[in-house]
């Protein structure tokens, strides 16, 4: 009997407080970039901040027009944004038919721009060793949802030199209860042992190559 | 020993256990275990944390828009303040270090509900002020970047953390030994169990000797009959500590009851070390609202709308809290009704939420634990 109470106890501590409440909004342009030989070399990201955040980050920032900023007034912002990222591994999980990816850190033609008050970061994440894959998954996520990711609506990611492989987004699931019921009913997709429940809500890119 | 009692304390475990996962239900659905690797998650997810989580993050987009819209129209300031309002509640029923060590230490010191509010309000408010103090400065007055806005936040996080950590070991310490020195006696007590009988009659008031210890276990109705005679007159804050020490007496005394400094009056001066640890921390979402305030030069809005957030994030709190101190309560009378596994039962709950606010601390301390991160900068 005092075992049950001390297990519920055991319980209660084990809960990590993992803030999982978004602060951070990102709305994501990507490329996936293909050698000739049908390779993927790279992913190519174009990561819009929201505008509280934007505004945010680039409160206190010297800029020779008020309100406005340059590539290289926003370099030294690049700079910790890219470096900060890696810790998170640039939310950006890959694998190639199953198998997982190494990327390695961005190559540093990164930057930052600003226009209509919203910040966006630029950078490229190489793969460690560039594969051919039939099937191709990269996911974006924060397991943690500090920061939402989503997709742009209009271009939400592009293939760059692969013309014969087909390109799938899937976009997070929404989360409401009816969106809940409907998920726990599907069965559960091949094997995602990716990490913590951020996951659930990753935005994949699938790419089917003959 | 009867069967009736044994009943009621699987009942009562089971109580206690339901309310206290229930408080941790929300944070269990949050929780993200240590990075270990998991298979498909379960889909409750999507059911009541997540609905949380996106009504949070609904309103929390609304509040740009918001200011921005208080800035051509006066009136709009009073929508942002309610959606701000909304805010604090939806975000601190997500997941927060706020709540759970609130929670724990009201657990762990035998407080009551209305203390655990006044620790939940001061806290939220004591949070927001930090955030209005950190951007009030730091941004409107000395300029600084965001990224010496997230230094300074660190710089508190650590402060506070450790805090947290040496408020859970105090309590680890007063708490734990107790539990310990209890769980011996009762072993002790176990072993002399059958020669005990006919002893019972020498355990009627509360200066006994160390040497009836050993006559626990058939004492039960001799202390709960005692008990009647001394409970009804306590008032609702001392109750509970003075209901230890009648236990504590059918026990023969040698578990020393908490020091004098952990029971009653000092409540406050003990509390204020809490409500620091958990409110000297700003919530990120409030600075980046204040400074998205400033920028558009309504600060006064933003700091109304911290102000609120504080407000709705305390009626959380504190509604949790209660849930916990009430789980306490019924523990407390539980251990009244049967001194013996009871009062261990009582000591166990209070170490266990020592060990929690200790867990917490060290947890975040290390960075085992994220709380919030502003992203690179």
């Amino acid at each position: 009997m005092l075992r049950i109470f001390l297990v519920a106890l055991a319980t209660l501590s084990i809960i990590a407080p993992a803030q999982a409440h978004p602060h951070v909004w990102v709305t994501m342009r990507t490329d996936l970039v293909y050698a000739p030989d049908g390779r993927i070399t790279g992913i190519r990201h174009a990561w819009s901040f929201d505008d509280m955040f934007s505004t945010f980050a680039v409160q206190g920032l010297e800029s020779k027009e008020k309100g406005k900023f340059t590539r290289e007034e926003l370099a030294p912002l690049a700079k910790v944004n890219v470096e900060s990222l890696k810790e998170f591994d640039y939310f950006t999980y890959a694998s190639a038919d199953g198998a997982k990816i190494a990327l390695t850190d961005p190559t540093p033609d990164y930057w930052l721009d600003y226009n209509d008050q919203v910040l966006t970061l630029n950078f490229t994440l190489p793969l460690k060793t560039p594969v051919k894959a039939k099937e191709l998954k990269i996911e974006i996520y924060d397991p943690t949802i500090f920061v939402d990711f989503s997709f742009d609506k209009q271009n939400p990611a592009r293939l760059v030199g692969a013309p014969k492989c087909k390109l799938d987004v899937q976009l997070p699931r929404e989360m409401t209860f009816a969106e809940g019921k409907k998920l726990s009913e599907i069965p559960a997709d091949e094997k995602n042992t990716t990490m913590a429940w951020g996951a659930q809500f990753a935005n994949k890119l699938l790419v089917h190559c003959p | 020993m009867t069967q009736v009692p044994r009943l009621h304390l699987t009942r009562f475990v089971l109580l206690v256990a339901c309310i206290l996962l229930f408080v941790a239900a929300i944070d269990f659905a949050f929780a993200q275990p240590f990075g270990v690797t998991r298979g498909p998650a379960p889909p409750e997810v999507g059911g009541f944390a997540g609905w949380i989580l996106t009504k949070q993050a609904e309103f929390y987009r609304t509040l740009s828009g918001l200011i921005r819209a208080a800035k051509a129209d006066g009136s709009a300031a009073y929508t942002l303040l309610g959606i701000s309002f909304l805010y604090g509640i939806f975000h601190a029923a997500g997941p927060g270090l706020g709540k759970a060590v609130i929670s724990s230490y009201l657990v762990a010191n035998d407080e009551t509900w209305r203390r655990g509010i006044v620790l939940s309000f001061a806290s939220a408010i004591l949070q927001a002020f930090t955030a209005v103090a950190v951007v009030g400065i730091a941004a409107a007055l000395l300029g600084a970047t965001a990224k010496a806005m997230g230094n300074t936040v660190r710089v508190i996080e650590i402060v506070s953390y450790a805090l947290i950590m040496l408020i859970g070991l105090r309590l680890l310490w007063v708490k734990g030994r107790a539990f310990l020195r209890l769980l011996r006696e009762q072993q002790q007590a176990h072993h002399a169990h059958d020669h005990s009988h006919h002893h019972h009659a020498h355990d009627h008031n509360h200066d006994h000797d160390h040497h009836h210890d050993h006559d626990h276990d058939h004492d039960h109705h001799h202390a709960h009959n005692q008990d009647h005679g001394h409970h009804h007159h306590h008032g609702c804050a001392h109750s509970h500590d003075h209901d230890h020490e009648d236990d504590a007496s059918a026990w023969g005394h040698a578990h020393a009851p908490e020091p004098q400094e952990l029971t009653g009056k000092h409540w406050l001066r003990r509390g204020l070390a809490a409500i620091i640890a958990v409110g000297l921390r700003p919530c990120s979402g409030a600075i980046i609202v204040l400074v998205f305030a400033l920028a558009q030069g309504l600060f006064w809005i933003g700091v109304a709308s911290t102000f609120v957030m504080g407000l709705g994030t305390a009626i959380t709190v504190a509604a949790i809290a209660t849930l916990a101190v009430g789980a306490r309560g019924l523990a407390d009378r539980f251990a009244k009704a049967r001194p013996g596994a009871g009062m261990l039962l009582l000591r166990g709950l209070e170490t266990a939420a020592a060990l929690v606010i200790v867990f917490f601390g060290a947890a975040l301390l290390t960075g085992y634990i994220v709380s919030e991160r502003l992203l690179g900068v």
